[in-house]
């Protein structure tokens, strides 16, 4: 089964002004698409809205043909969100901020599991460090670990590459194409030129 | 994007089954761990409330007779201050990191997931408050007899006051600076759990049947744990929209 | 069912209907409330029994706001849950408009018993069951006009005062309930406002005027004020654009 993702006529008014109107989006198995236009065009607002966070807009959302509010947790099942903020506590350990999310998704997992997707991200050895006293890339390597961590295969990411040195920048870019090609779809805003194959569609806000 | 990536499939998820528990657990050790990394913040109602405490007896009077008289209210509206004190930041913290739209995307009803973090708020003020209350008590010559009443409507009552004080807290959270506003809205919502406590530890003092009042407090603790959750989740979807 | 509401629901279609309601509204409310105020303060006679003497005729100013403030309370909230569930604008326009006028009235209802409380109990203030629950209303529809002007995206305040007027409509029947419980616990030696067993049917007639007088000219101001919300509001759209030109 091929995962598909159907926004149609969607269109978001925020203090009066329309940041869209009128957009089709279709996003399936193998996609990677990126959202541009300048700041304050609605990429975030729009991220938000296919993650199911927004209520207030016009138009329909489809998840495999089933409106996405019907089959809305079977949808978040499926997506893996990364927003502007990480989402990451200071106050815990990376592994005890994966452990979190690991149980959000309703599985247990284990300590190996959340281990190797900090080595994968490079923060072997950091792995009980508080994130508070991480840097600012560290802490969205953390946020990052969750990609390979839980089995999702939508991947929504807003801005990932910021705070990430040229290295990290270079293995998500590959993680993104890998993910991809594997079946998965990712949808993705960034400031920086993606260098991906499958190459990744464009879709021009604003 | 040719046709061939197109066929490519995958295999979806399906939300895992009794994946609730799991979340509702670890959302729980989660909120109590932070709160211990931060134990001078834990502490803080506690100093609040003893000094509160502490005012009254300068401010009126340290005759015993006096003080035994309003023991009951003082101790009851303390605790209720010090329990709201605490409250402005049960979300805050997840709202700024962004983890609060993260618990709003998990494939688990939100609902339960802001129960555990109630749960894990009322662990570590309300019931500290009241154990604390009796020793506070003390100080305040409130009459033998009473204090297991006060610990145990402090018990009940500031479990219906974290429930309902979350649902303030959800729709301010997303306010800056919406602390006095929180309690603008919350505070008449308290009323009814601060009559029935301050009635519980009253009727004890005079030695009168308390189990109506502890029944009372218990309906409202009731009625707090069916529908509070599912305005605090309303709400948190309101906040995280702005 | 579905279209009623969506007909109601939009700005436009209640506009119009509205500006033929109104004026009868009007018309009725002050005919009811100038009958009740005439015969009330002028006709009914003096109170004796409990020998309040004329000082009782501010219950057809008391009792009509207080009946008031708590009926606004709860269309407000029937406002709100309309807007939540069905998303109807109008009706969040409606709540909007409704919570300063609760308030006033709820203020209303407060004033006039303090001066009421004067001649009967000596003193602006006593902590009576119908006064506490009276002021605390009043804090309540404070909470919902504080929480709405607190957000800076309109969506976000009306949503937001829109679930607490609900978790508000809710405990309303708790606090009185909770509060006429403690009242009875602490009772000294008075009397409430309103225990009045024996009230003489000229004495309670001018009352069910004027109480019907409040609620006609609540509607009216209610409408004519959603009316205006609706005008700033939609200021952006055709229709209203049309409108202003043709008053030009």
């Amino acid at each position: 089964m091929s995962l598909c993702l159907q926004a149609r006529q969607l269109a978001c008014e925020r203090d009066g002004r329309w940041l869209f109107e009128g957009l089709d989006l279709t996003i399936r198995s193998g996609d990677i698409v990126r959202i541009e236009g300048p700041n304050g065009s609605g990429k975030t607002t729009l991220l938000k809205l296919l993650a199911g966070q927004l209520s207030d807009y016009q138009g329909e959302l489809f998840w495999n043909g089933a409106p996405l509010r019907k089959v809305r947790e079977h949808y978040l099942a499926n997506l893996l969100y990364l927003g502007h903020s990480p989402g990451i506590k200071a106050g815990l350990s990376p592994l005890e901020n994966l452990a979190w999310y690991q149980a959000l998704s309703g599985e247990r997992g284990n300590t190996s599991q959340r281990l190797s997707a900090l080595e994968q991200v490079g923060l072997g050895g950091f792995e009980d460090v508080l994130v508070g006293q991480l840097s600012a890339g560290q802490q969205r390597r953390v946020a990052l670990a969750r990609l390979t961590l839980t089995r999702r295969p939508l991947w929504v990411l807003d801005e990932p590459f910021t705070a990430i040195d040229r290295q990290g920048v270079a293995a998500l870019e590959a993680q993104l194409a890998a993910h991809a090609q594997s079946g998965g779809s990712v949808l993705v805003t960034t400031h920086h030129a993606l260098d991906v194959s499958p190459a990744a569609r464009c879709i021009q806000l604003g | 994007m040719t046709q061939g990536q197109k066929a490519t499939s995958t295999i979806l998820e399906t939300p895992v089954p009794g994946g609730l528990w799991v979340a509702f657990t670890a959302t729980l050790k989660r909120d109590v761990t932070l709160m211990f990394r931060r134990r001078g913040e834990l502490l803080n109602p506690l100093v609040f409330f003893a000094l509160v405490i502490t005012l009254f007896p300068i401010g009126i009077s340290p005759d015993r007779a006096v003080l035994a008289l309003i023991a009951p209210g003082l101790l009851w509206v303390a605790a209720l201050l010090a329990a709201l004190l605490s409250l402005d930041s049960l979300f805050r913290t997840d709202y700024d990191d962004g983890s609060l739209e993260q618990m709003l995307l998990a494939p688990q009803p939100l609902a339960a997931l802001s129960l555990a973090k109630v749960l894990a708020h009322w662990l570590l003020t309300g019931l500290p408050l009241a154990l604390v209350a009796p020793l506070l008590g003390v100080t305040l010559a409130l009459p033998l007899g009473s204090y297991a009443v006060l610990a145990l409507s402090l018990l009940l009552g500031s479990a219906s006051l974290s429930l309902i004080g979350a649902i303030g807290a959800a729709l301010t959270v997303g306010i800056a600076r919406g602390g006095v506003l929180l309690s603008l809205i919350i505070l008449p919502l308290y009323i009814p759990v601060l009559i029935f406590g301050v009635g519980a530890v009253q009727a004890a003092v005079i030695g009168e049947g308390v189990a109506a009042h502890l029944a009372m407090l218990g309906a409202l603790l009731a009625a707090s744990l069916l529908l509070a959750p599912w305005a605090i989740a309303a709400s948190l979807r309101i906040s995280i929209n702005g | 069912m579905w279209t009623f509401i969506h007909k109601w629901g939009s700005p436009k279609w209640f506009y119009a209907i509205s500006a033929k309601v109104q004026p009868w509204c009007w018309a009725v409310s002050l005919i009811l409330i100038a009958t009740g105020t005439v015969w009330g303060l002028a006709f009914t006679p003096t109170e004796v029994n409990q020998g309040q003497g004329d000082s009782f005729r501010i219950i057809y100013v008391h009792v009509p706001a207080a009946f008031l403030a708590q009926s606004v309370f709860v269309s407000m909230a029937a406002a709100s849950l309309v807007f939540m569930v069905w998303k109807v604008k109008v009706a969040d326009m409606a709540a909007t408009v409704m919570a300063p006028f609760g308030a006033v009235m709820t203020f209303v209802a407060l004033f006039s018993g303090a001066v009421w409380g004067v001649p009967t109990w000596g003193t602006w203030w006593m902590w009576d069951a119908r006064l506490t629950s009276m002021l605390i209303l009043l804090f309540l529809f404070l909470g919902v006009i504080a929480l709405r002007s607190a957000f800076t995206r309109r969506e976000g305040g009306s949503k937001a005062a829109s679930v607490l007027a609900m978790v508000g409509v809710i405990n309303i029947p708790i606090i009185k309930y909770s509060v006429d419980w403690w009242f009875t616990l602490h009772q000294s030696a008075t009397f409430t406002l309103t225990s009045r067993p024996l009230m003489p049917m000229e004495m309670w007639l001018p009352l069910l005027i004027m109480v019907l007088g409040f609620y006609c000219f609540f509607i009216a101001l209610t409408l004519m004020r959603t009316r205006s919300e609706i005008l700033r509001r939609e200021i952006d759209k055709r229709w209203v654009r049309d409108l202003i030109k043709e008053a030009q």
